[in-house]
Parts: C-alpha cells; sequence; structure tokens
C-alpha cells in the first residue's frame, strides 16, 4: 500500500556531516557501482562515452559557496541522497503501490516490477533524490544498501551503506535516528542537526550536521586585488627607493 | 516542469472528451439516434485518445492496470479508478440514447458527476504537489473543471452557456497565472532552506553535481518556454477564450462559427496547458542554483 505507516519501528537514515565533507564524490562513484551491481535495474549510462552522457544516479554532490555578512565566504559540499522522509510525500502519490516505507525500519523503497514508470513520485519530491532510470523504464532511488545492511554474508563492517563505507572523510554517519541513544541521534543534538527544506513538510529522517563556525581574523585581510599602490609616509630603504625613483 | 506532449494531449483532450460527456450525462442535450452517436462518440473518442495519450508517457505501460489499485491514497490512481467508472456507466445511457431513443437520466446524471470527478482527479494529480508551488492551489482544480466544461459546451453547441463559461474560464486562468507568479515566493523554499546553510548567509552554487544534463534537470528544471511566457498567454487566452467568444457573438446559431469556436478553443488549450508545464517551477531546481528571481 501507498499509504504511510503511522509510526516505524526503527528509522534508519544517514546523518551527514556538512563540516567534513570533501566534495570528493567517492560516495557517489561507490553508489553507482553497488547499485548497479547488485539489488534491482542497474543504473545506466546514456551515450556514456559520447558528448552528451547522462545516467540515473541516486546520490548526489553539490557545492555551494555561502557569504556571512561579517566574515569570509567558505565553500560547502552538499551530498545529497533520499532522506527516507517520514511523510515522504513520493509514496503517497503513486498509483500501482511500488512505492512503500518500511514499518520495520522506514527505507523507502520502490519494488521495480510493480512500477509502471509514471515519473509522478519523483515529481512529489523536493529533493531530486528519485531517478527515472533511462533505460529500464523504472524509478531508482536510494535503499539505503538494504542489501548490504542486513547481508550476513558481509564482513560486519561491510553491513552500512556503500556510501558511508566508503567516504574518506568520515562525512557520512549511518544509525537509527528513532533510538535517541544511538551514536547518529547523539551526533546530530551535539552538533545541531538539520532538516533539509523543512518547510516541505516532509519530516526527512536524514539529518545534515552544519558547518562548525570558522575562526574569525580581528579584520579581514586587504586582499591583493584591492592593494594600494600608494607609497606616503614609507621610510627606511623602501622610501629612499621611492623617493629616488620618483625623482628620475 | 518538463511539458511532454504526451501528458498535454492526454489533459486537454480527456478533460474536453468529459466535460461533454458531463452535459450528455445531466441531458441538458439529450440526443438521440444518429446524433446521440455521434456526440457520445465524440466524447467517448475524446476520453479515450486522451488516456491513450496518457500510457505514452509511462516506461512501463503493460504494468497500467496496477495504477487502478492505490485509490486510498494516490489521486493518480483515482483518476484511474473514476475514469473507467464514469465510461463504463455513461454507456448504458448512451446505449440506451443511440438504439432505443431512450435516455436514462438517472444513470446518466451519476455517470456525469463521475466525469467531473474524474477531471478533478486530473487536477489534483498536479494541485497536490507542494514542490511545484504554482500547482499547489485551488485555482489548479478550478481551471481544469471550468476548462472541461467549457470544451464541453462548445462542442454541444450551447452559444449562451458556451458564452457565460469562457467568460468564467478567462477569469480562472488569469487568476491561475496571477496567483501562480507569487506561489515560488510564498512556498519559503529558497535556496538557503536546501542547503540548510541560509542562516549562515547568502548561498550561491558553486558547482553543479555533474557537468552535463541529468533526469531532475530535464523533467523538472525546464526554462525553454519561459522566455515567451507572456506572448504565449496573451495567444492562449485569445485562442482559447476570446476568439471562441467572438464567433459565437458575431453568429450564435450557425454551424461554421460552432466549429471555428470549438477549433479555436481547443488550439488556445494546447498553448496553455503547455503553459502550465513549462511555467511551473519545481523547488528542486534550487538546488541547481535556480532562484525565484532567474525561475
Amino acid at each position: 500500500m501507498t499509504t504511510l505507516p503511522e509510526t516505524t519501528e526503527r528509522k534508519l537514515g544517514l546523518v551527514i556531516d556538512l563540516d567534513t565533507c570533501v566534495g570528493c564524490h567517492a560516495c557517489v562513484v561507490s553508489c553507482k557501482g553497488w547499485n548497479t551491481e547488485n539489488y534491482g535495474a542497474p543504473l545506466s549510462d546514456v551515450d556514456a562515452y559520447g558528448a552528451d552522457p547522462v545516467g540515473t544516479f541516486l546520490n548526489r554532490v553539490h557545492a555551494y559557496e555561502v557569504s556571512p555578512p561579517e566574515a569570509q565566504p567558505f565553500t560547502v559540499h552538499v551530498p545529497k541522497s533520499c532522506l527516507h522522509c517520514e511523510d515522504a510525500p513520493c509514496v503517497t502519490v503513486c498509483p500501482t503501490g511500488a512505492s512503500y516505507k518500511r514499518v520495520e525500519d522506514g527505507i523507502v523503497l520502490v519494488n521495480e516490477q510493480d512500477c509502471i514508470g509514471c515519473g509522478l513520485c519523483a515529481w512529489a519530491c523536493p529533493y531530486g533524490a528519485r531517478e527515472m532510470d533511462a533505460l529500464a523504464g523504472v524509478m531508482k532511488k536510494c535503499t539505503l544498501c538494504v542489501d548490504r545492511i542486513y547481508n550476513d554474508n558481509l564482513p560486519e563492517v561491510d553491513r552500512v551503506p556503500s556510501c558511508v563505507r566508503t567516504c574518506p572523510a568520515g562525512a557520512r554517519h549511518f544509525g537509527d535516528l528513532g533510538d535517541e541513544n544511538s551514536a547518529v541521534s547523539q551526533l546530530v543534538a551535539e552538533r545541531g542537526g538539520m532538516d533539509l527544506m523543512p518547510e516541505q513538510g516532509t519530516r526527512p529522517v536524514n539529518k545534515y550536521l552544519p558547518p562548525r563556525l570558522r575562526d574569525a581574523l580581528p579584520s579581514a585581510p586587504a586582499s591583493a586585488a584591492k592593494s594600494d599602490p600608494a607609497t606616503e609616509g614609507l621610510s627606511g630603504f623602501l622610501g629612499w627607493v621611492d623617493r629616488t625613483l620618483t625623482r628620475l | 516542469m518538463h511539458p511532454a506532449p504526451s501528458i498535454i494531449a492526454f489533459t486537454v483532450l480527456s478533460g474536453i472528451g468529459l466535460g461533454l460527456l458531463t452535459f450528455l450525462g445531466f441531458g441538458v442535450v439529450a440526443p438521440v439516434g444518429l446524433p446521440a452517436f455521434l456526440w457520445f462518440g465524440l466524447g467517448y473518442g475524446l476520453t479515450l485518445a486522451g488516456l491513450a495519450f496518457s500510457t505514452f508517457h509511462l516506461g512501463h505501460p503493460e504494468r497500467a492496470l496496477k495504477a487502478f489499485t492505490q485509490w486510498r491514497s494516490s489521486w493518480l490512481s483515482r483518476e484511474a479508478v473514476l475514469s473507467a467508472a464514469a465510461l463504463l456507466l455513461m454507456a448504458p445511457h448512451a446505449a440506451s440514447s443511440v438504439f432505443l431513443a431512450q435516455p436514462l437520466p438517472a444513470i446518466g446524471m451519476v455517470a456525469g458527476v463521475l466525469c467531473l470527478v474524474t477531471v478533478l482527479a486530473t487536477s489534483m494529480i498536479y494541485g497536490q504537489l507542494r514542490t511545484v508551488p504554482r500547482w499547489y492551489h485551488w485555482t489548479t482544480p478550478v481551471l481544469f473543471m471550468i476548462a472541461a466544461l467549457t470544451g464541453g459546451a462548445l462542442l454541444t453547441g450551447m452559444p449562451f452557456v458556451s458564452q457565460v463559461l469562457l467568460a468564467w474560464m478567462a477569469l480562472a486562468i488569469v487568476l491561475h497565472w496571477l496567483i501562480g507568479d507569487r506561489q515560488f515566493a510564498r512556498s519559503g523554499s529558497t535556496m538557503g532552506t536546501a542547503t540548510g546553510l541560509g542562516a549562515r548567509g547568502a548561498v550561491r552554487q558553486l558547482e553543479p553535481p555533474h557537468s552535463g544534463q541529468n533526469y531532475l534537470l530535464k523533467e523538472m528544471v525546464y526554462v525553454v518556454g519561459r522566455k515567451h511566457a507572456f506572448k504565449l498567454r496573451i495567444i492562449a487566452l485569445g485562442l482559447a477564450c476570446v476568439l471562441p467568444s467572438i464567433f459565437l457573438w458575431i453568429a450564435p446559431f450557425s454551424l461554421a462559427s460552432a466549429v471555428a469556436a470549438a477549433i479555436s478553443h481547443v488550439a488556445g488549450m494546447f498553448v496553455s496547458r503547455w503553459l502550465f508545464f513549462a511555467e511551473a517551477e519545481h523547488v528542486v531546481g534550487l538546488f541547481y542554483g535556480r532562484t525565484a528571481e532567474a525561475a
């Protein structure tokens, strides 16, 4: 059924640290790899080696510049994938029941055998988390690596989503956000974890940790472009050079 | 939003077909025999052609029957169920009018209501989407339902009813545009809320995730049509409402003017429905640096 469960037993999700992410896209590559080689239709590429390549990705890393009014601008990398929302609008719009939110762990999934490829769920998602695969004609989305996290055939250390396992910076954390004692929940409480687009009313499970405040310089350094060529007040050797050159 | 031709054809044709069937169901015009065959045939033909076009939009049309299952939660599923119910229930009324010269008003009226509710369901597929602020407003269902009734009235050849509906439709479409223009700003979604960084300062896109195109940009960050939006609005309003009204005013009871009015209206509906999609901004564009002002 595409009605949402009132509550889920657990709220598995990701906590992504925007302070730590270096924007290397390793999570993007590992996600594409795992989800092409394993569960469901592969994430296809069209014209992969041509002039206009496009492909399906479940995770994309954006980069932004933030300019605070009283401090230096800084760069933030924002990896974006399905946030496994508690009020997932993508689920309720599905006409076939292919989209659903699991009661046991809150993961939002697509049953590809039931998907007719109408694309309405992708329209309903404010985050752009769902992409229709151009070759398979079915909707693809982050599964939270449901085929890894419960997989007894993998060593325990690998039973986390592929993006989390891969991240070289340790910017991605996986756990139960419904359990306030879990490591991820404590991280969210400690660092002021936030929702993306809270005004859309989706109640995302995934949280983002905001960048820590940067050290503030007492005064902004004069940038090279603005440096003043005036030589007034120069003394000593440089003053002598200036006066001599001026006289020539 | 990407203005897919299949979706435009579907919403325009099935809307007008269902509008016509509504009038036939309510017995506002009660043809029998051959005229009934032609009129019901036109209503069914337009509606079914529209529904056929809608399947071209699907990645897996062979699974379309599954779309009848989720009517409890999904407007798209409700639309499928309602359209099937409306067309099936209209059949005895239509058959009896054609072959027995005996309309069945009670059945016809219920079927007529179902036809209108089907149009409502179609409109709510779009009107429910909070992610597309321009659509997330009561003007969306109002516009779809008035447009369906206007098209239906024009096809039934009722000059006075058509004139009244044309005026209401012009009002509805202008309201949808004017209110729609403010909706994105009113949604409260900005690059700041999308990234969660707005409280820290002005947010600007530095680098997109990929240098090329992707499904999201093609489907939801469609900007091609917005350049000529104002001119297209004038063309849409002129063809869909003003011109048909003039035709019917000049020669209210001539077949030629009725046909010209209907053709003009349908052409205008195609332009206005194209605009309905092409002008609609999806909030996901914010992640790609499309601010409300730039959109």
